[in-house]
């Protein structure tokens, strides 16, 4: 189905030239632009992450050869720490996300009344500016003055630290990760679902079969490919999530370093102490890790087939 | 056909919750910025309390925010047209020609964690002395919305059919001009999903303003972020900083919501 197959009728020779050549006069301008933004700064990190440099990118540095990986591998104190709370981050809210997310969707898969309003407040979190949301909830996680608090009153739950607390930080950072983003979960699977065809839901119905049955015989086989589109979207963006995390606790992720996942350490180690080395080696070990999952999700996605 | 009385009762009420679990918060805020520190503080104003624009006042005229709302809008605007440039006549190529090769390089810039792009890019700007300027911001924004374009427009491509452009070839247009004159006009939808995203992650985006801005082009979110000082925090103040943010892009969303959704969810059914 190339469009190769048609004759060039050009007039002049430039609109001839440009015609034949269209498939890279048109690709490289936006391959120019990747090349040059993004493959020498990637193979410069590749660089900078086997020398000592720190201070300034301009000092001086020594090629330090593997070093930078043994002792970012070795560190116990901040490093593999700051794997696990991404570990933790990413998997708990993707669980969340996309369970939750899938019992809105069937919630608001069949048409009803109102649909358009609950659609509008299913838009309202996602388009939200993410430092804004991570403001907004620190006003109402704020253990003396915040309405968190005083709502888990009524219930008669005592008060929690949220934020504030080293143990519950990166749990509150996780829910207000799910209230932004769970929307987004939503909208592809109602996108999947809408595409569904009615027939076999139609013939299930027929031989008896119950809600629950459908859902888990018929629907959720049929949805499995968006589902996991789903999770590889959102879950490349749960692994790099730092706006809400930076603007919630600040630098190194709080005092205690509570929220600090292998991005947040790995902005701080470049722009708030200078370490480029070691930055460098941490943003190549995540690179590895964010390819890693991403291939393992898309291999076991083939293999399905 | 599908359910009882019992299921729609139990549909009505958890739609309900689920509308007020995700709008509360916001109403929360902007409600915060029309109150006065003190009745933030006080807990029987939670609800009822005389609202007030004191807030407003202090971020628009004190905080200089127009400046940085306009920055924001200029940065947003040329990165979201510059990636539509570049971007469209390259996803038109990627999908004709099947260059699913070139199409992964151009997609990888979603996959790469930004911080490793922001030590070189620093480097290099700042020895160009264009840090600060626009010109780093606005590149380093196409970075998040030229793969976004890219993205939306192949699937859009793959969408039409190759015979209006033959048919059009046939009757003597040029490829290109086949494109220009027939592929493009209908692409209008493609076009619009695009760029009103671009915009939106533009506008929304914090980490490469937060290294690359200056005194000068500082955009909204870092100057949200650089509210909230070492002293006690003006929360009314940095409710209305956040309501000014976020307002103007849930009214661009909400008046364009068709293309926002089809957007967001594009490739998701492609299986």
């Amino acid at each position: 189905m190339s469009a190769d197959a048609l004759p060039v009728t050009g007039t002049s020779g430039f609109s001839r030239w440009a015609n034949t050549h269209r498939k890279w006069l048109f690709a490289s301008p936006a391959m120019a632009f990747v090349v040059v933004l993004i493959i020498f700064p990637v193979a410069w990190t590749l660089y900078l992450s086997l020398t000592d440099a720190e201070g300034s990118v301009r000092s001086e540095k020594e090629f330090v050869g593997a070093q930078n990986y043994l002792d970012v591998l070795a560190d116990t104190a901040r490093f593999w720490p700051a794997v696990w709370r991404t570990v933790q981050f990413t998997g708990v809210v993707l669980i969340v996300e996309v369970v939750l997310g899938m019992a809105i969707a069937l919630l608001l898969w069949r048409p009803f009344r109102g649909e358009k309003w609950v659609r509008v407040a299913i838009l309202m979190p996602l388009v939200a500016t993410p430092v804004a949301v991570g403001m907004m909830w620190r006003l109402i996680f704020d253990p003396n003055i915040g309405i968190a608090n005083q709502v888990l009153g009524w219930f008669g739950i005592p008060e929690q630290p949220w934020l504030a607390g080293p143990n519950s930080a990166l749990w509150t950072t996780m829910l207000i990760d799910i209230w932004q983003w769970t929307p987004m979960v939503v909208l592809i699977l109602l996108a999947g679902l809408t595409s569904l065809s009615d027939e076999p839901q139609e013939a299930a119905l027929i031989d008896g079969a119950s809600g629950w049955q459908r859902f888990r015989y018929i629907t959720l086989p049929l949805m499995k490919s968006t589902i996991i589109v789903a999770v590889l979207l959102r879950g490349i963006d749960a692994l790099k999530t730092f706006d809400i995390l930076y603007a919630t606790k600040g630098k190194g992720g709080g005092s205690y370093h509570e929220v600090e996942t292998l991005n947040v350490y790995a902005y701080g180690l470049s722009f708030d102490y200078n370490e480029y080395g070691t930055s460098s080696t941490v943003l190549i070990l995540f690179f590895l890790i964010i390819i890693g999952s991403m291939w393992a999700l898309t291999s076991r996605r083939k293999a399905d087939y | 056909m599908r359910g009882g009385t019992a299921y729609k009762t139990f549909r009505v009420g958890a739609l309900v919750l689920v509308v007020l679990g995700l709008l509360m918060p916001l109403i929360w805020m902007v409600a915060a910025s029309l109150k006065t520190n003190v009745d933030i503080y006080d807990t029987s104003k939670a609800l009822f309390f005389s609202p007030t624009v004191d807030n407003y006042k202090t971020v628009l005229e004190q905080a200089n925010y127009v400046t940085f709302i306009i920055n924001s809008l200029w940065v947003a605007f040329v990165s979201t047209v510059l990636s539509l440039l570049l971007g469209v006549p390259a996803a038109y190529s990627m999908s004709r020609f099947s260059m699913k090769r070139s199409a992964l390089v151009v997609l990888m810039a979603r996959v790469i964690p930004g911080v490793s792009l922001l030590v070189p890019w620093f480097y290099v700007f700042s020895n160009l002395r264009l840090v600060g300027g626009f010109t780093v911001l606005v590149l380093s924004h196409m970075f998040v919305s030229l793969p976004l374009v890219v993205y939306i427009m192949m699937g859009y491509f793959d969408g039409l059919p190759l015979e209006l452009e033959e048919s059009a070839q046939v009757d003597g247009l040029t490829p290109i001009g086949a494109f220009r004159r027939i592929t493009l006009p209908l692409s209008t939808p493609g076009m619009a999903t695009a760029g009103i995203l671009a915009f939106i992650f533009s506008w929304n985006n914090f980490m490469f303003a937060l290294v690359l801005s200056g005194a000068k082009t500082k955009t909204l979110p870092v100057a949200i972020f650089d509210f909230v000082g070492y002293a006690a925090i003006d929360w009314g103040g940095l409710m209305a900083a956040a309501t000014v943010v976020t307002v103007p892009i849930m009214v661009i969303a909400l008046l364009a919501q068709k293309y926002v959704v089809s957007g967001l969810t594009a490739g998701a059914t492609k299986g």
